[in-house]
This record gives structure tokens, sequence and C-alpha cells, in this order.
């Protein structure tokens, strides 16, 4: 008999006030208790609409069904014939419009807690699995992956689990890529990261860090060094900026800088030799995942107040509901429909040499009102005159975007991109060079992380498919 | 890991080694750099790439003590390894079809513009260098220069070795005298580079200023290299790192950039300091 409960179980999580001062996980994940009941409210449909909202395909009621008897890793086992990060996509993918959307229950109540589940199953297994995983029979083939983000580490896992000698090529010194440089410690710690990596490693990936392909070694050479297909997942490039004034001045920084200096550098801890602006009043430009996420860093690195400056209202938001919603309980406050229009720095006229000179004092801003619909259905934001205001801020966090790295474009003949610089593919993953494969941000400009594994997995396969011919 | 191979002090304040990386020491050409970091808790520096040895499969860097990360390199010796080198990154210096160069650079910078210097000696061009330091003890790369250089100039701010004053003197001297080079490559200090620009300014000799900003990952993807050129009136972003590390010397806000390059001041001295102790502690 299922579990007829409307509402699903509530993730346990950290005390909003606490939370907001530490970098410890905010969600702490179910119990074994928790994880059985919510997998008992699962109908087991037939028809598994949920699997279509699964750009992985993991085949959700069957895992489901395994947690309900108990079989926690039985039910890790069937994740991973189709996800090689389920510890990753249980906490970070957006659940609630892929899997979740679908399910049966959310017609009347709430959908089941599929990623919940998920990422129980997942962290049980790290915790408990004493044997490592079995290593595929090797079938004669080499494969090189470049960088070790989720669309590369996916494509690699898929491609090893066939038999495949698979090399990664990552250019930071650390594999997981915006795993581990972007989406910050207390969404995802870098341990489950890591751990997620090691299996990979236990399954006969190498990883190969401090390695720039298009500089370090080109596509080219990869072919030469008897690598029969190439994946590339090199992710998201240069940071965009507005183009206003003052965003050259010291206390502005990319999102991605921001991050990175925080999670990839460390710089949240004390010991830290890679410095970051902490304190003070902060903005952060943008309304995406990432937006997000560098305002909850911000808020932890010790700031008084932290905005979100956002030129659409709530509803366009572009972030989870879920990340918004964490957001607005740490004390985030949301300056919507306003839009910089120049960044101020601190003068002294009297001392030139006053080291304050040059760094952000605030920001003037205007406020927007929605007009028609864009081309993409979203209401296009319009200045209204005469409604400049100025924010006082030490730190301002730009994120708006990003657009696909040049590097291997430039290195790579016959490789072409489209007008925005991704990567031209085929619905397969394949670029218009022989055997080389793309897929990620590379390919589509920022998106997440999910996406970037689907593509990473759609590559796998027809990479299997070229090969074995 | 990477081996330091040979480590030696040019001055006291600066250090060459030679480190073990087959595949940068493969690629890399003169202007390029490479990032490293020392151990597992380090930094990522970025330092330009002062010489390879392909052969040998090394790659010589040459910095300055300046900071914590630089210091902690310091100490390391021949034999020893640091943690991550990456490399070769940015773009190489534009060399083809120039004849006639003048090489500015200043300090520690003169080893970035040693081997821009030897490879257009290599390539038959006719190099001329200024090569500028605080004082006869900050002197480095002398007879290395000289053997690529037709005329070469020391010059020193105390006037303890060379001429005294600073490298925009001979610079202007030798545009006075009509010297008609193709090409002016400046590396040192920002306020040197700019003053080198301004310089040059008046008798439209093209300069190219190598740039060393802070960086972080050194591929294109932190931005926080970015810095602002005015081409034709209007103000670009650039990143060093991929568009960079070499710019037109004219359109660069060397103002901004030096302003951008005091952003950490504060905690660089506290790192800094921290880090003596500690080898201090080491050493009794």
């Amino acid at each position: 008999m299922p579990n007829m409960s409307l509402k699903r179980n509530p993730m346990p999580a950290q005390d909003a006030k606490v939370r907001s001062r530490n970098f410890d996980e905010v969600a702490l994940g179910y119990t074994e208790e928790m994880a059985i009941d919510e997998a008992a409210r699962c109908l087991g449909c037939k028809t598994m609409p949920c699997v279509d909202g699964c750009p992985v395909k993991i085949h959700i009621p069957a895992f489901i069904a395994k947690i309900r008897e108990g079989d926690f890793e039985g039910a890790y086992q069937i994740i991973t014939e189709s996800s090689s990060l389920p510890a990753v996509c249980g906490r970070v993918c957006p659940q609630e419009t892929q899997c979740e959307a679908r399910c049966v229950r959310g017609i009347k109540g709430e959908s089941v807690g599929i990623g919940r589940l998920e990422r129980f199953v997942a962290d049980y297994h790290n915790t408990f699995a004493t044997l490592p995983p079995v290593k595929p029979t090797p079938n004669g083939h080499k494969v090189a992956v470049v960088g070790a983000g989720p669309s590369g580490l996916t494509c690699a896992g898929d491609l090893a689990k066939r038999g495949y000698a698979v090399t990664v090529y990552e250019a930071l010194h650390v594999a997981g890529g915006v795993l581990v440089y972007g989406i910050p410690e207390f969404r995802l710690p870098k341990r489950i990261v890591a751990k997620e990596v090691e299996t990979l490693e236990a399954l006969g990936v190498k990883i190969e860090t401090n390695v720039v392909i298009g500089k370090t070694l080109t596509v080219d050479e990869l072919f030469d060094m008897g690598f029969e297909a190439v994946f590339i997942g090199s992710g998201a490039g240069l940071p965009s900026f507005m183009g206003i004034p003052g965003e050259s001045l010291k206390g502005v920084y990319s999102a991605n800088e921001f991050l990175t200096r925080s999670n990839l550098m460390k710089a949240y801890r004390t010991d830290a030799q890679t410095p970051i602006m902490k304190g003070g009043r902060v903005a952060v430009v943008g309304g995406g995942n990432v937006a997000m996420d560098a305002a909850r860093t911000a808020l932890r690195l010790g700031a008084e107040k932290v905005y979100i400056v956002y030129r659409r209202s709530l509803d366009e938001l572009p972030a989870r509901r879920e990340e918004v919603e964490h957001a607005m309980e740490e004390g985030i406050e949301f300056c919507l429909l306003s839009n910089p229009v120049e960044i101020l720095g601190f003068e002294n006229p009297d001392d030139p040499r006053d080291a304050r000179c040059g760094s952000v004092r605030g920001m003037r801003c205007v406020k927007m009102e929605l007009g028609e619909p864009d081309a993409k259905g979203r209401r296009r934001p319009i200045a209204i005159e005469g409604s400049e205001f100025e924010m006082e801020l030490n730190t301002v966090v730009m994120s708006i975007g990003t657009s696909p790295n040049p590097l291997i474009k430039s290195t790579t003949e016959g490789l072409e991109t489209n007008e925005r610089g991704g990567i031209i593919v085929n619905e397969a993953g394949l670029t218009t060079r022989h055997a080389v494969y793309a897929g990620g941000d590379a390919v589509t400009g920022a998106a997440t992380v999910i996406s970037a594994m689907g593509a990473g997995k759609t590559a796998a396969r027809a990479i299997d498919e070229y090969l074995s011919k | 890991m990477y081996k330091i191979v040979t480590r030696k002090n040019l001055n006291p304040t600066v250090v060459q080694m030679e480190i073990e990386a087959p595949l940068v020491a493969r690629k890399a050409k003169a202007g390029q750099f490479i990032i490293l970091r020392v151990d597992e808790e380090g930094e990522r520096i970025p330092l330009t790439v002062a010489g390879v040895d392909r052969d040998a499969g090394t790659v010589k860097i040459i910095f300055q003590i300046v900071g914590a990360t630089t210091t902690l390199l310091s100490h390391k010796q021949a034999g020893d390894a640091i943690r991550d080198f990456v490399g070769p990154l940015g773009k190489p210096t534009a060399l083809d079809g120039l004849r006639r160069v003048c090489i500015v650079g200043g300090g520690v910078g003169c080893a970035i513009a040693l081997p821009i210097a030897e490879a257009l000696h290599e390539m038959g061009a006719e190099v001329t260098s200024i090569i500028g330091f605080r004082n006869r003890d900050l002197l480095i790369l002398e007879n290395e220069f000289r053997a690529v250089s037709s005329k070469l100039c020391v010059m020193t701010d105390d006037g303890s070795y060379g001429e005294k004053g600073n490298v925009t003197v001979p610079l202007k001297a030798l545009l006075d005298a009509g010297e008609p080079f193709d090409e002016i490559i400046t590396i040192g200090p920002l306020i040197m580079m700019k003053f080198v620009t301004l310089t040059a300014k008046p008798y439209g000799v093209p300069v190219t200023a190598s740039m060393n900003p802070i960086m972080i990952d050194g591929t294109g993807m932190c931005g926080g290299c970015r810095l602002t050129l005015n081409v034709n009136g209007k103000r670009v972003t650039k990143f060093a790192c991929v568009d960079g590390p070499d710019f037109n010397a004219y359109e660069i806000d060397f103002d901004e950039a030096m302003s951008r390059g005091r952003a950490y001041q504060d905690f660089e001295r506290h790192a800094y300091e921290s880090i003596c102790n500690l080898l201090n502690k080491e050493v009794r």
C-alpha cells in the first residue's frame, strides 16, 4: 500500500540564521526512515513519466522500489547504470522542472522527492560501500576527454563502463570543473565531488590535471597520440560584463572569479593564501543560480548586507525556486526591477594616494518596468526615466553569464562555432570535425550541470557507436 | 609534481629555476606564461616563461621574492618539487617581420624580455636593449642581453652601475637620433611601461607592453586579469590571459591597471609576513 500523504517528507536543513554564517552543507539529507517513507509515496507507474523528464534517463521507479525494500545498495546500482555522478545530481539537479515535474503524485499534492531520494542513496553508498566498482574488460579503444567537469566526467564514466581506456585532460589543478570552482561548499561539499571522481578512477578513468587543451596539447595532437575520438567539455568561458562605467574598479568581480576565489582557492578559510574582499555591503547583479551562489557565499564570508540586483521581477528570476527561497531565508535582499547604470568609485582629490581610491563605493541603478514579451516569451524590462537611485556598496559581483571558452576553437582547424562562440554539434554531439564530439557549456553557453551531463552521456553513446563499427 | 632541476639566485631577491615540465617545454614560446602552485594549499600565480630547454624538457622561470608564494617558492631547492605547473598560456609575442627592435626591460621584467630579445636575434633582427634596475645589486642578465643585442644600455636609478637614470632617458636619445625602430617592446613595472609609452608616442613608433595582472585560472574563465583598452575612443575590456599578455601599449589604461594591481596589497603584506614568520621558526 503506497504512502498516500499529499506532502513529501521535508528535507532536514540547517537553520537559516546559523547556516548563513558557515560553509557547511545547508541540506542535511534524509535518514533511512525518511527515505523509506518517501519511497513509499511512489506509485511505480508503468508509464514512468518521471524517466522522460530525466536528461540521463535514470530508472527512477526501479531505484525507488529498492529503497522501499531497504536495499539501498541495490538502489545505487540501478542509478549508476544511468548516472556517473549520483551524489552530485541528487544535490544540484533542478528536479522540480525535470523528473519531479512529471510525477503523477504532483497532480494532487507534492511529487515524490526523487532528488532527495537519489541523494540519500548516493550518500549511503559513499558512506557504507566497501567493494570497489568492477573494472570492465578493456575493449582496446582509446578516447580523450577535454575538461573534468560534469559533461566530461559523465562521458568518461559511461565510456569506461563500456571498456574504453579514457583519459580526461583538465586545465585546473583538480578535477570537477564547475562542481569545484563554481558551486559552493554549502550546496555541494568538495569531498562529495572528490568521492565521485575517485569512483570514476576506480573504473579505470585516467585524469591528467594541469593540461590545457588548445595550449599544452591540441586536439590534433590527441589523435596523433592514438586517441580515436575526442570529447570536448571545456565549459563556460569568459565572464560577461555589462559594459557600464566602473566595472574595472577594485571590488568588482565576475561571479566566476568571486566563486573561484572562495571555492577552488579556499578563500573562505581564514588560512587561505588566496585573498577575497570580505565583509561590507555586497551587490550581486543577475538572477540565475550562479548569482544566488555568489550572494550566499558573500553572506557567509561575513558581509553585513547582501543584495541581488535583477532587472526583471521575482517571477522571471531564472534561478531555482529552492535557491531563491534559501537566499531569502538567509536574509539576502532582492532589489528587483533594478538595473545598474554605473559603478561608483571612491575618490579623494586631496590625497590621490589614499589606498581607498579606485575601490567601489556604490552603484547607481535605474528602476525598470516590464514591457511586451520578447522572442523568448519573457517580458522585456524597460528603464523608467528619472528613476535613478544609488546604493552604497563595497563589492559588486557581476553574474550575467559567460561566453564559451575560445582556446580550443582557435587551435582546432575545422571546428565550427556559432555566433555566440558555442561549438556546433548535431543531435549526437558530433562537431564539424570527424570523431570530435562536444557537450555542456562549451556548446550551449552557461546552462545546468544536468544538461551538461546529459550531453556527455549522449556523446558517449555516439562515440561508442562510432568506435564499435 | 614538477621537479626543480636547477635553482640559483640571480641577485639577493631574484631567483631562477628550471622546472621539469616536458609538455610545457615542447610548446612554450617567448612572451607566454605558466601558472604554478607551490603546494596543496598554495595560491595560483602566473610567471612568464624565461626560457626553455626542449631537449631536457625544462622550463626556466625567474621571479622576484615579493610575497608569500614567491617566498615559499624561493625556499625550494634543486631536487624538490612543486605541486602544479601548467602552460604555456597566453599568446606568444608577435615577432614576425620585425627587423629593428628596441627592448626596454625593467627589474625582474628583464627576465621576460630576454627570451624575446634572443628570439629576435635568432631570426636576424637587430636588437637594441635598454635594461634598468634600482641599483647595482639588483642587476641581472647583463651578459645574456649583451650576447644578443647590437647595442645595450644599462641604467640604474642611483647610478651605482651603468648610467644613472630611467630607461626613458636612453630611449628618448635613441629616438631623437633617428633610430628607425620597427617596434619597441617593453616589459617591467607598470609605471615604467607607461612612461616608455609616453616617451615613444611623439615618434610614432609602435609599442608593445607585456602585462602581468592578477590572475587565477589563466585560461579565460575567471576574468580577474581584465584590463581596459582605449580603441579608437571606445573603452574595450580585454583579458590578459587569453587576449594577451601583450597589448598595443598606446591603448592600455595603465592607471587603471596599476590601481587593480594594488587590490590585495594589505592581504598580501599580511600573508607575506606570516609566511616569513613561519619560515623563520622553521629555521630556528
